[in-house]
């Protein structure tokens, strides 16, 4: 696959929804140089799924600009494509024709979809469910059927709007790791959206926290560790812990004082 | 990649069990259709019978099973069922392609568009509640020809089901379809056609079937008047010449074809649904 990736630059971002309706979040600037693994991390509702929704086009800023290699975004584009919370697969098509559905709608030669959705099909290691219908797949496979479906576009940028959320702890995990080890293989960015904490650890580069009300990057860590990455590693621990106070200041999180059970 | 999420390929059984139970679903199937049909025939014979207890109606009992099934064979040797078929089904199938032509695209501008549903809601639900027969008297007078004015008459009664379930289809389809549509770079006409029709199919042939049936039943009356072929034609001539069993011969085709009909949209609904369970 000829993917890379691409230097993205946040500028002045603001979003509200209708002229007059609340600030979503104001004048967000963010930079992330080419491929990196962005982790955006917040509470719900502190706008970093609409930021996201932005980015990937499909939806307008209020006031601001996201340029991608110094080219502006004005909407949808295979160069940026995002992996949302469920799947979303097309039930009635198979897996190849979910995989290759965005390459048919950009017209390609049947020769180009085939051999790029097989590439793709074998990434995400399901060749022996190229044929099957996606709904006899279980929903770590679907996922998988959905990344495929956006790396055979060979973005630029890959946006990940909480991603595995909706899977189980086994299959969320191992689904981690291969995307990340996917991006640094072929070398595309990746925003990735959530309030996973450990996600964000095992997955980002950097991780930027939102919050606030209008909100807005507040802090910033990088995630500086070496790949696998592993949760029992202390080096991921002590990060994650960092990141939990940091994420904890930021939204004026008070721990619960100690209650004692004897008297 | 860990295989925790692979699921297991599906093992078939062994060969000689699963034809067994293919056969013994099937044969349970035709069983069950076997005996839903003698006994509506035994139901047949038995109403003629009581009827015909009284002499001053004796004549009814042309009506009966046997005759009609006796009749069967001639009818068809001399052209009228087969003529009756060409006749009525080139009339079905001409009412149904505009009322499909016409229907889907109807349901669909509803399904999307809500300013679209609002207007036309209550002069559909409206124009739908008319009796397609009731148009006939007009279709006569705008129409060149009757063979024209069934053809409408059959398309009245057939759009309103096919646009109303096309309708239905769209209002279900998963919004997040086409958002991941438009994320793909999707455009229009690829949303209609790679999205929203395949989408669709259930609902739209759901609707082609309430249709079929709706025209199946409309032809035979709108064939009564002013065309000299069809079922509904082959019936009139049938009482005028007290030809009752012959009647009741047509009466039994036509509800065998009904039944052909029926079941070939069945399966196409089978075939193209991706719906599962």
């Amino acid at each position: 696959m000829a993917i890379r990736g691409t230097n993205i630059k946040i500028e002045g971002l603001t979003h509200r929804y209708g002229s007059r309706s609340t600030v979503t979040f104001n004048r967000v600037d963010l930079e992330s140089p080419q491929g990196e693994a962005l982790a955006i991390i917040g509470r719900s509702g502190c706008g970093k799924s609409t930021l996201l929704h932005i980015v990937a086009g499909l939806l307008k800023a209020s006031e601001g600009s996201i340029k991608l290699d110094g080219t502006p975004i004005q909407g949808p584009s295979p160069k940026w494509v995002m992996m949302f919370q469920a799947p979303h697969l097309f039930p009635w098509m198979t897996v190849k024709q979910n995989v290759g559905v965005g390459l048919t709608f950009g017209n390609w030669d049947k020769s180009t979809i085939d051999s790029r959705v097989d590439e793709a099909i074998q990434l995400v290691e399901l060749q022996d469910f190229a044929q099957s219908n996606v709904q006899d797949l279980s929903g770590g496979q679907q996922q998988r059927v959905a990344l495929a479906r956006s790396l055979v576009m060979e973005p630029e940028l890959l946006l990940l709007d909480e991603p595995f959320s909706a899977l189980d702890a086994f299959t969320r995990s191992s689904l981690q790791h291969d995307v990340r080890a996917i991006a640094k293989r072929l070398g595309f960015n990746i925003i990735l959206v959530t309030h996973d904490i450990d996600e964000a650890v095992i997955m980002a580069d950097r991780a930027v926290i939102m919050a606030g009300s209008p909100g807005n990057i507040v802090r910033e860590l990088d995630v500086d560790l070496p790949d696998p990455r592993d949760r029992t590693d202390p080096r991921v621990q002590t990060l994650r812990a960092k990141l939990m106070d940091d994420f904890q200041q930021a939204a004026n999180y008070q721990k619960p004082e100690a209650v004692s059970l004897v008297d | 990649m860990t295989s925790q999420d692979i699921a297991m390929p599906r093992v078939s059984g062994g060969i000689y069990a699963n034809l067994c139970d293919v056969f013994q679903s099937s044969g349970t199937k035709a069983l069950h259709i076997v005996v839903g049909l003698a006994a509506l025939v035994a139901l047949w014979w038995l109403a003629i019978f009581l009827v015909t207890l009284n002499p001053s109606v004796s004549q009814f009992s042309a009506f009966a099973p046997n005759e009609a099934l006796q009749a069967l064979p001639e009818l068809w040797r001399n052209g009228t069922i087969p003529d009756a078929i060409g006749s009525s089904g080139f009339r079905l199938g001409m009412g149904m392609f505009f009322a499909i032509v016409i229907g889907v695209p109807i349901g669909i501008m509803m399904g999307r568009s809500l300013w679209f549903k609002q207007l036309t809601n209550a002069p559909f639900q409206l124009l739908r509640m008319i009796s397609p027969l009731s148009w006939e008297p007009i279709a006569v007078v705008v129409f060149a020809g009757w063979e024209e004015a069934i053809i409408f008459l059959i398309a009245v009664a057939a759009v309103w089901p096919v646009a109303f379930s096309t309708a239905a289809g769209l209002a279900k389809i998963d919004p997040s379809w086409f958002k991941v549509a438009r994320n793909l770079g999707a455009k229009p006409w690829q949303m209609l056609t790679k999205i929203i029709l395949p989408a669709i199919t259930f609902d739209v042939l759901t609707g082609i079937r309430l249709a079929l049936g709706v025209a199946w039943i409309v032809i035979i009356p709108a064939e009564f008047l002013g065309v000299t072929s069809g079922f509904g034609y082959a019936i009139q001539d049938s009482r005028e010449s007290l030809e009752y069993s012959n009647l009741m011969a047509l009466i039994v085709v036509i509800g065998a074809v009904g039944f052909v009909l029926d079941s070939t949209i069945v399966l196409l609904i089978k075939r193209y649904s991706w719906h599962r369970g």
